[in-house]
């Protein structure tokens, strides 16, 4: 077993699954001979050859529509987005094609594709290249929506996504790409989509989160064990469909729940995860649902100060965690 | 001198076939309006007029191992490639045999895995992107396989269609698209919709031949599309093919046309019936009687009475049977 970093669990994950079988293959802008403006599919053109790691004309529609058709012809396309941001193109291929094409056919056509994106601020990327995208799609049942925290998860989950007979959105953090780096097995073994992960046990309150998120939470809740308080750190991990038995067992257990995300507060994953948690679980709680989310605006700025201001820290999860604890 | 479809290396049989199915394809698109004239559908989009260009270029084709992903008017070209009436029927009546959907869809949204009809949606153009995608897969997989996909003049304008036609070209795969220009984009006309004199113009811009022909002359159709399914398949890249035709009803059933179009250019246009003239043709080149066009009709006539009341009778899903088939493993309504 060895230590490496998140991107590097997405590359080793396409290798296996390309090694494995002959009908998965890459498309996306840039992805061959550069490997991916972030070198998500670095050596992968050298290993498969030009028809396997497939640079596409700078067209998003085309990029996910080309790839829903050829999987309805049996092969297992990953797509990249070269930025989640840049996926908007493409949204009309994504939901109302390969997330209806199961229902629409009453089962006769299917669309095993992956879409994979780098997401998330904190890299000096600006409106354009720091967005959360996950709540466009999160309300589109026939698609999937993994967004894994580390590279552990990164492996099991995207080669869970290539096997995957439905349409998965994998949004990998970009800032964890390298700053991330955790222990994952060389043999094959996948994850299941659909299911939380609790990182971290604890009695006192519940931090459900996903994401680079998942390590700011880790980080506090270590600080809060030193002054006697035990957190429960939830991941997601999916973020659609939602892992609803995880959430209202934690939150039913600690009675006090923060729910994390990156994305602005209206309308996010974690409105959803609220709605849950007040639907199944109002009685065991002990204080109001505490939402830490980044403001309502539009985008995340550049200007490094204005960055902070929006971006997820660890210090700002380790405050509201001590603020719930003390409630 | 040859007649012309042996010119184009059609047999006797293969063209009275064709006949046939136009035939065909037209009375039950007329039976699907009475029956929703009469409130028994709720919805007819129809084909009349575009027949020729959709049972030329079906013909053309392998319809045991090419894929082809139509627009709403396809019925021609989707009863070419395997559909039956029963089946057209029960997609009008909405009910849980229709391979469609089911009864999911409104009519009009084809698809049926085992003839290789792609399933469509319908936001427009968004199945020329899947041709491309198809054909990759066909190349890749080194298979003599050619995808045709269809289109109004309306609908080229989608950003899809640029997109899937570049792609296309740039990767040289063997797709056909096929426009068929019926003048008309519900109410507005092809120069409020297109600059350039023919949609086929554009081609230049993808590396591709275009070509704009008669779409009421099924044999012309047929050339055309058959060229560029063998050119597809020596691996010479894709073709835009567009296809003149007139729109010979209004855009569906909810759309009353006389708010745009004059009755005249109204008679005009049926004046260029496609069936009509195909069935001169036949009958000069003595390939239909008027004994057997008489045959011809009941039997039709049967077929579709037949599917008429199979389709009224069959069953509706059951309610709870929404909830199935999101994922792949979905149950609920069982
Ligand atoms: C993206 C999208 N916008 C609008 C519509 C509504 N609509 C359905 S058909 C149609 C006109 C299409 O005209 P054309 O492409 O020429 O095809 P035709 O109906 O004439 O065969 C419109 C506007 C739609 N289905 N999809
Ligand atoms: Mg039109």
């Amino acid at each position: 077993m060895a230590i490496i970093s998140y991107i590097e669990a997405v590359t080793m994950a396409l290798r296996e699954e390309m090694e494995r079988d002959s009908n998965v293959f890459i498309l996306g802008e840039d992805v061959g001979k550069k490997g991916g403006v972030f070198k998500a599919t670095e050596g992968l053109y050298e290993q498969f050859g030009e028809a396997r790691v497939l640079d596409t004309p700078l067209a998003e529609s085309a990029i996910a529509g080309v790839a829903i058709g050829a999987s309805m012809a049996g092969k297992r396309p990953v797509a990249e987005m070269q930025f989640a941001d840049f996926i908007m193109p493409a949204v009309n291929q994504i939901i109302s094609e390969a997330a209806r094409i199961r229902y629409r056919s009453n089962n006769d056509w299917h669309c095993p594709i992956v879409i994979r994106a780098p997401y998330g601020g904190g890299i000096h990327g600006a409106l354009y290249h720091s967005q959360s995208v996950e709540a466009i799609f999160a309300n589109q049942p026939g698609l999937k929506i993994v967004m894994p925290s580390t590279p552990y998860d990164v492996k099991g989950l995207l080669k869970a996504a290539i096997r995957d007979e439905d349409p998965v959105l994998f949004f990998e953090h970009k800032k964890a790409y390298r700053s991330i780096k955790g222990e994952v097995p060389d043999d094959d073994y996948v994850l299941p989509i659909g299911k939380a992960d609790v990182k971290r046990k604890g009695e006192d309150l519940t931090v459900i989160t996903y994401g680079l998120s998942v390590h700011f939470a880790l980080q506090a809740a270590e600080k809060l064990a030193q002054d006697g308080i035990q957190a429960e750190v939830v991941d997601l991990r999916t973020v659609y469909p939602i892992d609803k038995e995880t959430i209202i067992e934690s939150a039913s257990k600690t009675g006090k729940v923060l729910l994390v995300t990156e994305d602005n507060k209206e309308g996010s994953v974690m409105s959803e995860v609220a709605a849950i948690i007040a639907e199944h679980c109002l009685f065991d709680l002990d204080a109001p649902i505490n939402r830490l989310a980044g403001p309502d605006v539009p985008a995340m700025p550049y200007a490094l100060p204005m960055e902070k201001y929006f971006m997820m820290s660890p210090e700002k999860v380790e405050k509201a965690m001590r603020d719930l604890a003390e409630f | 001198m040859d007649q012309k479809h042996k010119q184009a290396g059609l047999t006797d049989e293969t063209v009275i076939q064709m006949y046939e199915m136009m035939l065909l394809t037209r009375r039950l698109d007329e039976r699907m309006w009475l029956l929703n004239r009469s409130g028994k559908i709720p919805f007819v989009v129809s084909g009349q007029g575009q027949e020729a260009a959709q049972i030329g270029a079906a013909f053309a084709l392998n319809r045991d191992e090419d894929y082809l992903l139509p627009y709403y008017r396809d019925f021609g070209a989707v009863l070419a490639f395997g559909m039956t009436v029963k089946e057209l029927m029960l997609s009008a009546f909405a009910k849980a045999e229709d391979p469609n959907s089911g009864g999911r869809q409104m009519p009009g949204h084809f698809g049926q895995r085992k003839n290789r009809i792609v399933t469509g949606s319908s936001p427009v153009t968004t199945q020329v992107p899947h041709a491309a995608g198809i054909a990759l897969a066909a190349k890749m997989d080194q298979k003599p396989i050619v995808s045709l996909v269809t289109f109004g003049e309306g609908s080229s304008n989608q950003g899809d269609f640029h997109e899937g036609a570049n792609f296309a070209g740039v990767h040289q795969l063997p797709v056909i698209f096929l426009c068929e220009n019926n003048q008309y984009a519900i109410s507005v006309p092809y120069t409020k919709q297109v600059a350039a004199k023919n949609i086929s113009d554009r081609a230049v811009g993808y590396g591709m031949p275009g070509f704009t022909i008669d779409g009421n002359d099924p044999i012309a159709v047929y050339q055309c599309v058959k060229n560029a399914a063998d050119r597809a398949r020596r691996g010479e890249g894709p073709t835009l093919i567009e296809t003149i035709t007139c729109r010979l009803t209004p855009h569906t059933s909810d759309d009353d046309d006389r708010a745009y179009r004059t009755a005249d250019e109204v008679k005009k246009a049926k004046e260029l019936d496609p069936l009509l003239s195909f069935r001169t043709y036949v009958k000069e080149a003595g390939l239909l009687t008027e004994e057997r066009e008489q045959q011809l009709e009941q039997e039709i006539l049967h077929i579709i009475n037949e599917a008429t009341d199979y389709a009224e009778q069959a069953p509706y899903a059951s309610p709870e049977s929404s909830l199935q088939h999101v994922y792949a493993d979905t149950k609920g309504g069982e």
